[in-house]
Protein backbone atom coordinates (compact mmCIF):
# COMPACT_ATOMS: atom_id res chain seq x y z
CA UNK A 1 0.00 0.00 0.00
CA UNK A 2 3.08 2.51 0.77
CA UNK A 3 5.52 2.47 -1.26
CA UNK A 4 8.85 4.69 -0.94
CA UNK A 5 7.51 7.51 0.28
CA UNK A 6 11.11 8.83 1.05
CA UNK A 7 11.56 11.26 -2.10
CA UNK A 8 8.10 13.11 -1.51
CA UNK A 9 8.92 13.20 2.34
CA UNK A 10 12.52 14.77 1.80
CA UNK A 11 10.95 17.61 -0.75
CA UNK A 12 8.04 18.30 1.48
CA UNK A 13 10.14 18.55 4.62
CA UNK A 14 11.77 21.51 2.24
CA UNK A 15 8.76 23.35 1.94
CA UNK A 16 6.93 21.88 -1.20
CA UNK A 17 3.50 21.95 -0.96
CA UNK A 18 2.45 19.66 -3.56
CA UNK A 19 5.09 17.37 -2.71
CA UNK A 20 3.29 16.93 0.77
CA UNK A 21 -0.20 16.79 -1.10
CA UNK A 22 1.18 13.69 -2.40
CA UNK A 23 1.77 12.24 0.67
CA UNK A 24 -1.63 12.57 1.19
CA UNK A 25 -3.02 10.84 -1.32
CA UNK A 26 -0.74 7.83 -0.93
CA UNK A 27 -1.19 7.52 3.04
CA UNK A 28 -4.65 8.80 3.36
CA UNK A 29 -6.96 5.46 3.13
CA UNK A 30 -4.71 3.98 5.69
CA UNK A 31 -4.95 6.41 8.20
CA UNK A 32 -8.36 6.60 7.60
CA UNK A 33 -8.74 3.01 8.15
CA UNK A 34 -6.99 3.26 11.43
CA UNK A 35 -8.93 6.72 12.35
CA UNK A 36 -12.36 4.65 11.88
CA UNK A 37 -10.93 1.25 13.70
CA UNK A 38 -9.88 3.94 16.60
CA UNK A 39 -12.89 5.88 17.21
CA UNK A 40 -15.86 3.73 15.57
CA UNK A 41 -17.40 6.23 12.87
CA UNK A 42 -16.95 7.99 9.88
CA UNK A 43 -17.69 11.29 10.95
CA UNK A 44 -14.99 11.40 13.95
CA UNK A 45 -12.70 9.61 11.26
CA UNK A 46 -13.17 12.40 8.83
CA UNK A 47 -11.90 14.93 11.51
CA UNK A 48 -9.29 12.81 13.49
CA UNK A 49 -7.62 12.20 9.44
CA UNK A 50 -7.97 16.12 8.85
CA UNK A 51 -6.75 16.86 12.06
CA UNK A 52 -3.71 14.59 11.65
CA UNK A 53 -2.88 15.56 8.73
CA UNK A 54 -2.40 19.24 9.84
CA UNK A 55 -0.67 18.34 12.69
CA UNK A 56 1.72 16.34 10.49
CA UNK A 57 2.12 19.39 8.05
CA UNK A 58 3.24 21.72 10.95
CA UNK A 59 5.00 19.15 12.41
CA UNK A 60 7.15 18.20 9.44
CA UNK A 61 10.33 19.86 10.66
CA UNK A 62 10.30 17.76 13.55
CA UNK A 63 9.74 14.40 11.59
CA UNK A 64 13.99 13.27 11.82
CA UNK A 65 12.65 10.59 9.30
CA UNK A 66 14.48 7.60 11.21
CA UNK A 67 11.21 5.44 11.18
CA UNK A 68 8.23 5.16 8.38
CA UNK A 69 6.66 8.05 7.60
CA UNK A 70 3.31 5.74 7.67
CA UNK A 71 4.45 4.88 11.31
CA UNK A 72 4.91 8.33 12.10
CA UNK A 73 1.64 9.11 10.60
CA UNK A 74 -0.08 6.26 12.81
CA UNK A 75 0.89 7.66 16.01
CA UNK A 76 -0.41 11.05 15.04
CA UNK A 77 -3.63 10.06 14.04
CA UNK A 78 -3.43 7.53 17.35
CA UNK A 79 -3.29 11.19 19.60
CA UNK A 80 -5.38 12.79 17.32
CA UNK A 81 -8.01 9.89 17.82
CA UNK A 82 -7.40 9.97 21.78
CA UNK A 83 -7.84 13.68 21.70
CA UNK A 84 -11.65 12.97 19.96
CA UNK A 85 -12.21 10.28 22.17
CA UNK A 86 -11.61 12.12 25.42
CA UNK A 87 -13.49 14.94 24.16
CA UNK A 88 -16.78 12.69 22.58
CA UNK A 89 -16.72 10.91 26.38
CA UNK A 90 -17.28 14.58 27.71
CA UNK A 91 -20.04 15.24 25.64
CA UNK A 92 -21.66 11.89 24.74
CA UNK A 93 -20.77 9.73 27.80
CA UNK A 94 -19.34 6.93 26.39
CA UNK A 95 -18.04 3.82 28.63
CA UNK A 96 -14.63 4.80 29.65
CA UNK A 97 -13.61 0.95 31.08
CA UNK A 98 -10.19 0.66 32.74
CA UNK A 99 -9.75 -1.20 33.06
CA UNK A 100 6.26 -26.25 21.38
CA UNK A 101 7.14 -23.30 20.51
CA UNK A 102 4.12 -21.48 21.11
CA UNK A 103 5.13 -18.47 19.89
CA UNK A 104 2.39 -18.13 16.47
CA UNK A 105 5.37 -17.85 13.56
CA UNK A 106 2.97 -19.57 10.79
CA UNK A 107 1.61 -17.28 8.03
CA UNK A 108 -0.67 -19.68 6.42
CA UNK A 109 -0.93 -20.12 2.89
CA UNK A 110 -3.71 -22.58 2.74
CA UNK A 111 -6.31 -21.47 0.96
CA UNK A 112 -9.47 -23.19 3.17
CA UNK A 113 -7.37 -21.62 5.94
CA UNK A 114 -7.04 -18.00 4.21
CA UNK A 115 -11.55 -18.21 3.92
CA UNK A 116 -11.54 -19.38 7.69
CA UNK A 117 -9.45 -16.17 8.07
CA UNK A 118 -12.00 -14.22 6.27
CA UNK A 119 -14.47 -15.00 8.51
CA UNK A 120 -12.73 -14.53 11.82
CA UNK A 121 -11.67 -11.38 10.23
CA UNK A 122 -15.21 -10.08 9.75
CA UNK A 123 -15.97 -11.19 13.45
CA UNK A 124 -13.35 -9.68 14.81
CA UNK A 125 -13.68 -6.26 12.95
CA UNK A 126 -17.28 -6.35 14.71
CA UNK A 127 -16.31 -7.38 18.02
CA UNK A 128 -13.58 -4.94 18.05
CA UNK A 129 -16.04 -2.04 17.73
CA UNK A 130 -17.73 -3.40 20.43
CA UNK A 131 -15.21 -2.81 23.28
CA UNK A 132 -14.79 -0.18 24.88
CA UNK A 133 -12.77 3.23 23.18
CA UNK A 134 -9.96 3.20 25.48
CA UNK A 135 -9.19 -1.25 25.41
CA UNK A 136 -9.87 -0.88 21.39
CA UNK A 137 -7.53 1.75 20.97
CA UNK A 138 -4.81 -0.50 22.68
CA UNK A 139 -5.56 -3.44 21.03
CA UNK A 140 -5.98 -1.61 17.74
CA UNK A 141 -2.31 0.31 17.58
CA UNK A 142 -0.65 -3.08 19.23
CA UNK A 143 -2.11 -6.28 17.52
CA UNK A 144 -2.99 -4.18 13.92
CA UNK A 145 -0.70 -1.87 13.81
CA UNK A 146 2.41 -3.12 15.46
CA UNK A 147 3.28 0.22 16.98
CA UNK A 148 5.43 -0.88 20.72
CA UNK A 149 4.32 -0.33 23.74
CA UNK A 150 6.08 3.01 24.68
CA UNK A 151 4.74 4.95 21.31
CA UNK A 152 0.86 3.84 22.43
CA UNK A 153 1.25 5.33 26.12
CA UNK A 154 3.14 8.40 24.73
CA UNK A 155 0.85 9.01 22.13
CA UNK A 156 -2.70 7.93 24.14
CA UNK A 157 -1.39 10.07 27.26
CA UNK A 158 -0.77 6.83 29.40
CA UNK A 159 1.65 4.73 31.51
CA UNK A 160 3.41 2.11 29.55
CA UNK A 161 2.20 0.04 32.53
CA UNK A 162 -1.04 1.35 31.89
CA UNK A 163 -1.17 0.18 28.27
CA UNK A 164 -0.01 -3.31 28.88
CA UNK A 165 -3.31 -3.93 31.13
CA UNK A 166 -5.91 -2.10 29.05
CA UNK A 167 -4.12 -4.54 26.23
CA UNK A 168 -4.49 -7.66 28.41
CA UNK A 169 -7.90 -6.93 29.16
CA UNK A 170 -8.82 -5.93 25.61
CA UNK A 171 -7.23 -9.18 24.26
CA UNK A 172 -9.51 -11.02 26.85
CA UNK A 173 -12.66 -9.56 26.10
CA UNK A 174 -11.86 -9.98 22.43
CA UNK A 175 -11.44 -14.18 23.64
CA UNK A 176 -14.55 -14.32 25.23
CA UNK A 177 -16.51 -12.57 22.49
CA UNK A 178 -15.23 -14.82 19.84
CA UNK A 179 -14.24 -18.27 21.60
CA UNK A 180 -17.03 -18.14 24.06
CA UNK A 181 -16.85 -21.78 25.31
CA UNK A 182 -13.83 -21.27 27.30
CA UNK A 183 -15.80 -19.93 30.37
CA UNK A 184 -18.52 -22.69 30.61
CA UNK A 185 -16.18 -25.50 30.12
CA UNK A 186 -18.77 -27.72 28.84
CA UNK A 187 -17.22 -28.21 25.31
CA UNK A 188 -13.73 -28.73 26.91
CA UNK A 189 -12.41 -32.27 28.32
CA UNK A 190 -9.94 -32.83 30.26
CA UNK A 191 -10.75 -30.32 32.83
CA UNK A 192 -8.78 -32.61 35.61
CA UNK A 193 -5.51 -31.61 33.97
CA UNK A 194 -6.36 -28.06 35.31
CA UNK A 195 -3.39 -27.80 37.50
CA UNK A 196 -0.70 -29.88 36.35
CA UNK B 1 23.35 -21.99 51.76
CA UNK B 2 23.62 -25.62 50.90
CA UNK B 3 20.70 -26.57 53.61
CA UNK B 4 18.92 -23.33 51.58
CA UNK B 5 19.25 -25.52 48.17
CA UNK B 6 18.51 -28.71 49.55
CA UNK B 7 15.42 -27.22 50.59
CA UNK B 8 14.33 -25.44 47.54
CA UNK B 9 14.94 -29.35 45.46
CA UNK B 10 13.27 -30.80 47.70
CA UNK B 11 10.01 -28.48 47.51
CA UNK B 12 7.64 -29.08 45.31
CA UNK B 13 7.28 -27.23 42.28
CA UNK B 14 3.66 -25.20 42.83
CA UNK B 15 1.36 -26.03 39.69
CA UNK B 16 0.33 -23.75 37.60
CA UNK B 17 -3.78 -23.16 37.15
CA UNK B 18 -5.26 -22.63 33.86
CA UNK B 19 -5.99 -18.93 34.97
CA UNK B 20 -2.57 -18.62 35.40
CA UNK B 21 -1.61 -19.70 32.34
CA UNK B 22 -4.10 -17.95 30.62
CA UNK B 23 -2.88 -14.33 31.13
CA UNK B 24 0.58 -15.86 29.98
CA UNK B 25 -0.31 -16.90 26.32
CA UNK B 26 -1.47 -13.57 24.51
CA UNK B 27 2.25 -11.96 25.41
CA UNK B 28 3.65 -15.87 24.26
CA UNK B 29 1.72 -16.11 21.30
CA UNK B 30 2.88 -12.53 20.23
CA UNK B 31 6.09 -13.10 20.58
CA UNK B 32 6.87 -10.79 23.41
CA UNK B 33 7.47 -12.83 26.53
CA UNK B 34 8.96 -16.91 26.56
CA UNK B 35 7.07 -19.33 28.02
CA UNK B 36 8.69 -21.13 30.83
CA UNK B 37 9.12 -24.95 31.61
CA UNK B 38 6.07 -25.04 33.41
CA UNK B 39 3.60 -23.21 31.61
CA UNK B 40 5.37 -25.41 28.57
CA UNK B 41 4.24 -28.48 30.23
CA UNK B 42 0.76 -27.39 31.76
CA UNK B 43 -0.29 -26.71 28.13
CA UNK B 44 1.01 -30.05 26.48
CA UNK B 45 -1.46 -32.21 28.88
CA UNK B 46 -4.25 -29.48 29.62
CA UNK B 47 -6.49 -29.46 26.71
CA UNK B 48 -8.10 -26.60 27.97
CA UNK B 49 -5.45 -24.40 27.56
CA UNK B 50 -4.45 -26.07 24.42
CA UNK B 51 -7.69 -24.76 23.31
CA UNK B 52 -6.95 -21.12 24.69
CA UNK B 53 -4.04 -21.27 22.81
CA UNK B 54 -5.42 -22.08 19.50
CA UNK B 55 -8.26 -18.95 20.12
CA UNK B 56 -5.25 -16.84 20.53
CA UNK B 57 -2.98 -17.27 17.57
CA UNK B 58 -6.52 -17.18 15.77
CA UNK B 59 -7.21 -14.07 17.14
CA UNK B 60 -3.76 -12.25 17.20
CA UNK B 61 -3.52 -14.09 13.15
CA UNK B 62 -6.77 -12.48 12.73
CA UNK B 63 -6.21 -8.90 13.93
CA UNK B 64 -2.60 -9.09 12.40
CA UNK B 65 -5.07 -9.94 9.18
CA UNK B 66 -6.62 -6.57 9.67
CA UNK B 67 -3.48 -4.45 8.85
CA UNK B 68 -3.93 -4.85 5.07
CA UNK B 69 -7.74 -4.35 4.49
CA UNK B 70 -8.62 -1.00 4.00
CA UNK B 71 -12.01 0.93 4.31
CA UNK B 72 -13.02 3.28 1.73
CA UNK B 73 -13.24 6.34 2.70
CA UNK B 74 -16.23 8.60 1.83
CA UNK B 75 -16.28 10.74 -0.65
CA UNK B 76 -15.42 14.43 0.21
CA UNK B 77 -12.50 13.12 2.66
CA UNK B 78 -9.12 13.52 0.27
CA UNK B 79 -10.74 17.02 -0.96
CA UNK B 80 -11.24 18.37 3.02
CA UNK B 81 -7.95 17.04 4.40
CA UNK B 82 -6.16 19.25 0.92
CA UNK B 83 -8.62 22.07 1.30
CA UNK B 84 -7.27 22.53 4.67
CA UNK B 85 -4.06 22.17 4.43
CA UNK B 86 -4.34 24.58 1.40
CA UNK B 87 -6.05 27.17 4.45
CA UNK B 88 -3.30 26.19 6.66
CA UNK B 89 -0.82 27.04 3.99
CA UNK B 90 -2.32 29.76 3.21
CA UNK B 91 -2.31 31.33 7.04
CA UNK B 92 1.06 30.66 7.62
CA UNK B 93 2.19 32.46 4.31
CA UNK B 94 -0.14 35.23 5.80
CA UNK B 95 1.12 35.33 9.36
CA UNK B 96 5.25 34.95 8.08
CA UNK B 97 4.51 38.23 5.52
CA UNK B 98 3.08 40.02 8.62
CA UNK B 99 5.73 38.77 10.67
CA UNK B 100 8.26 39.83 7.61
CA UNK B 101 6.56 43.16 7.45
CA UNK B 102 7.07 43.71 11.30
CA UNK B 103 10.32 43.03 11.30
CA UNK B 104 11.17 45.37 8.41
CA UNK B 105 9.22 47.94 10.49
CA UNK B 106 11.02 47.29 13.72
CA UNK B 107 14.40 47.14 11.89
CA UNK B 108 13.81 50.69 10.25
CA UNK B 109 12.99 52.63 13.23
CA UNK B 110 15.91 50.79 14.58
CA UNK B 111 18.07 52.15 12.25
CA UNK B 112 16.11 55.65 12.32
CA UNK B 113 16.89 55.78 16.05
CA UNK B 114 20.62 54.72 15.57
CA UNK B 115 20.76 57.58 12.99
CA UNK B 116 19.34 60.01 15.03
CA UNK B 117 21.35 59.31 18.06
CA UNK B 118 24.80 59.62 16.00
CA UNK B 119 23.62 62.70 14.00
CA UNK B 120 22.40 64.21 17.71
CA UNK B 121 26.39 63.09 18.66
CA UNK B 122 27.88 64.48 16.13
CA UNK B 123 25.92 68.20 16.64
CA UNK B 124 27.07 68.13 20.28
CA UNK B 125 30.77 67.14 19.37
CA UNK B 126 30.63 70.08 16.73
CA UNK B 127 29.33 72.45 19.26
CA UNK B 128 31.84 71.46 21.81
CA UNK B 129 34.74 71.80 19.82
CA UNK B 130 33.72 74.77 18.41
CA UNK B 131 32.86 76.87 22.02
CA UNK B 132 36.73 75.37 22.42
CA UNK B 133 37.96 77.26 19.59
CA UNK B 134 35.98 80.40 20.79
CA UNK B 135 37.62 80.51 24.33
CA UNK B 136 41.21 79.55 22.40
CA UNK B 137 40.54 82.78 19.80
CA UNK B 138 39.23 84.79 23.06
CA UNK B 139 42.36 84.14 24.88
Amino acid sequence: MSPDLTGLVTAARAGDRSAFDELVKATYTDMYTLAYRLTGNEEDARDVVQDAYLRAYRGLKRFRGDARFTTWMYRITANCASTALAKRSRTRHDELDEEFDLVDVNPDHDPQRQAELAFERDGIARALQELPPKLRAVIVLRDVYDLPHESIAVELGITEAAAKVRLHRARRKLRERLFPQRSDGSLIEGDDAHAV
Amino acid sequence: MQSDQRDHQRRPTRRLTCEEVAAALPAIVDGTERADRRIQHHVTTCLRCQAELVHYRKLLRALRQLRTEYLEPAPGVLSGILANLEEAGERGAIRSLLSGKRAAYIGGVAVAATAAGAAGTLVLVSRASNKRKGMRLAG
